[in-house]
């Protein structure tokens, strides 16, 4: 056996995952189910028209509860993401961004107010840099806990909704950005609606005890399916949505990386608590100047597709930027991709080329998402 | 039929030898998304990269199996790269090849030589 293999964790379903077919491929340190039997395009195709279940176990649970108050806590974190936390509502979660001094992203978080603390997923390949940080700056308001006995899945689709109602009645008390506390068959469970596939859907933590248990049951189901990560990204390259290490990364800013709409209201100047969170200065100047490089969608023209690192060149041949993530959109049934490109060569609609193999390929670039959300969003009055 | 160790298999076609990939092959790669296929005409090498599968996961390379030159391609597989996880034996071939001498066939594996070999 490798260093690599022993160095690799198992995720506590992996039995699960090999009795029903999936083959597996290591990411970000976890032996990671990547396909099942169906195979990535008609594992995507499910999820978009049924539902389909996830095992994310690899991600980064991690429990936040105040050594004060949580007023306290709460706008300790504010110095670390320029996003409102303090007025985060009771059973309601945020996306927000770890911010460096220089800008740049140190991780992409999704957050809840639980109440008495606060509840925290982090990427699978960020765990130790974002426990590192939070240890450096919240230790003075926080215990920080990480979560080692649960398990993490998602359940994503449109008939995720009816699926979940066969374990919690009360899941349809739950609108897009919720989330909540429910006993169930398999333990505690904590279900947010969320998720990263642009459709409407739940993750759930679930004890480690019940989680075979609660994925045998959802498999029983007629609209649910098993989906691995390969069918994971390309769903949520469609959705157009960042993953660390492509669209963000210490070197990139929220502004760059077209994340200006998670800034909160209050944190931007002139907002209530405006600025006062690491790199506010870089990011602030780039609020007002404009950034010198955007992520914008592109659209290759023939059948290639243009991987991450394809790089991307103006029609008169100066390099522009390139490609972060990029692959096959199954529901579009063409490639497509997301890239970060000079300010000036951003315009939608605008021709560039990729090269791919030695050869410069036309690739235009287009609005983002590439198919449209599914939330069950609150309707507005 | 015969098979190299990468996974092709080599069918004898008159004076031609047909290139393409075995269902292992095909199935380990995923769905096929799309195929680039040598111009017609080209002289090839042992071992020179002559053609390039994407499928949903990676590219993957597509060996020449032998010296030679690439006579006719299938145009099928260029509108649709479906057709390698559908029907990898027989209607998705990649090009056919005309080589000096045929005999050359020989050293590949049996059938029986790449199941075992698979194992």
């Amino acid at each position: 056996m490798s260093e690599t293999a022993l160095s690799l964790a198992s995720l506590v379903l992996e039995d699960l995952h090999a009795e029903i077919g999936a083959k597996f491929a290591p990411f970000a340190g976890s032996n990671m189910p990547v396909q099942y039997g169906m195979g990535v395009m008609a594992e995507h195709l499910h999820c978009r028209a049924k539902a389909g279940l996830f095992d994310v176990s690899h991600m980064g649970q991690v429990l936040l509860y105040p050594k004060t108050t949580m007023a306290d806590l709460t706008l300790a974190l504010e110095r670390l993401m320029p996003v409102d936390v303090l007025g985060l509502g009771l059973g309601r979660q945020r996306y927000g961004f770890l911010t460096q001094a220089n800008g740049g992203i140190l991780d992409d978080v999704m957050f809840s107010n639980r109440g008495d603390h606060i509840f925290i997923v982090v990427n699978a390949g960020r765990k130790t840099e974002d426990l590192a940080h939070f240890a450096a700056e919240l230790s003075a308001q926080a215990f920080i806990t990480p979560v080692t006995e649960r398990a993490l899945l998602a359940l994503q689709g449109p008939l995720a909704a009816k699926a979940m109602a066969r374990i919690v009645p009360d899941i349809q008390s739950l609108y897009f950005m919720d989330c909540g506390v429910f006993n169930s068959d398999f333990g505690e469970i904590w279900v947010s609606r969320s998720g990263y596939t642009g459709e409407d859907g739940f993750e759930i933590s679930v004890p480690n005890a019940g989680a075979a248990a609660l994925a045998y049951a959802l498999f029983a189901m007629p609209e649910v399916a098993p989906i691995g990560l390969g069918a994971r990204d390309s769903l949520r390259l469609e959705a157009a949505l960042c993953l660390y290490g492509h669209e963000i990364d210490t070197s990139i800013s929220p502004i760059e990386a077209g994340l200006t709409w998670a800034i909160s209201k209050q944190r931007r100047p002139n907002g209530a608590r405006a600025g006062g969170y690491l790199g506010a200065d870089a990011i602030e100047a780039q609020m007002r100047s404009g950034p010198t490089r955007k992520r914008v969608g592109l659209y290759p023209e023939g059948r290639a597709p243009m991987r991450d690192g394809t790089v991307l060149f103006s029609t008169s041949g100066v390099e522009v930027g390139r490609v972060t993530s990029g692959g096959f959109g199954p529901s579009l049934s063409a490639p497509i991709a997301m890239g970060l490109v000079d300010a000036a060569h951003s315009a939608l609609g605008l021709d560039l080329l990729g090269e791919v193999r030695g050869k410069k390929l036309p690739v235009k670039i287009c609005a983002l998402p590439f198919f449209p959300n599914h939330f069950r969003k609150r309707s507005t009055t | 039929m015969k098979y190299t160790k990468e996974h092709e298999w080599l069918r004898l076609e008159g004076d031609l030898v047909v290139v393409g990939i075995t269902e292992h092959a095909a199935s380990s790669l995923g769905d096929v998304v799309f195929v680039d296929l040598p111009q017609v005409g080209t002289d090839v090498k042992l071992g020179q990269e002559v053609a390039v599968i994407e499928s949903v996961k990676a590219a993957s390379d597509i060996l020449a199996p032998l010296d030679g030159q690439i006579v006719e391609v299938n145009a099928d597989l260029a509108d649709n790269p479906g057709l390698i996880n559908e029907d990898p034996d027989g209607r998705a071939w990649f090009f056919k090849m005309k080589i000096k001498d045929l005999s050359a066939l020989d050293s590949f594996m049996t059938s029986a030589d790449y199941e075992a070999f698979l194992s």
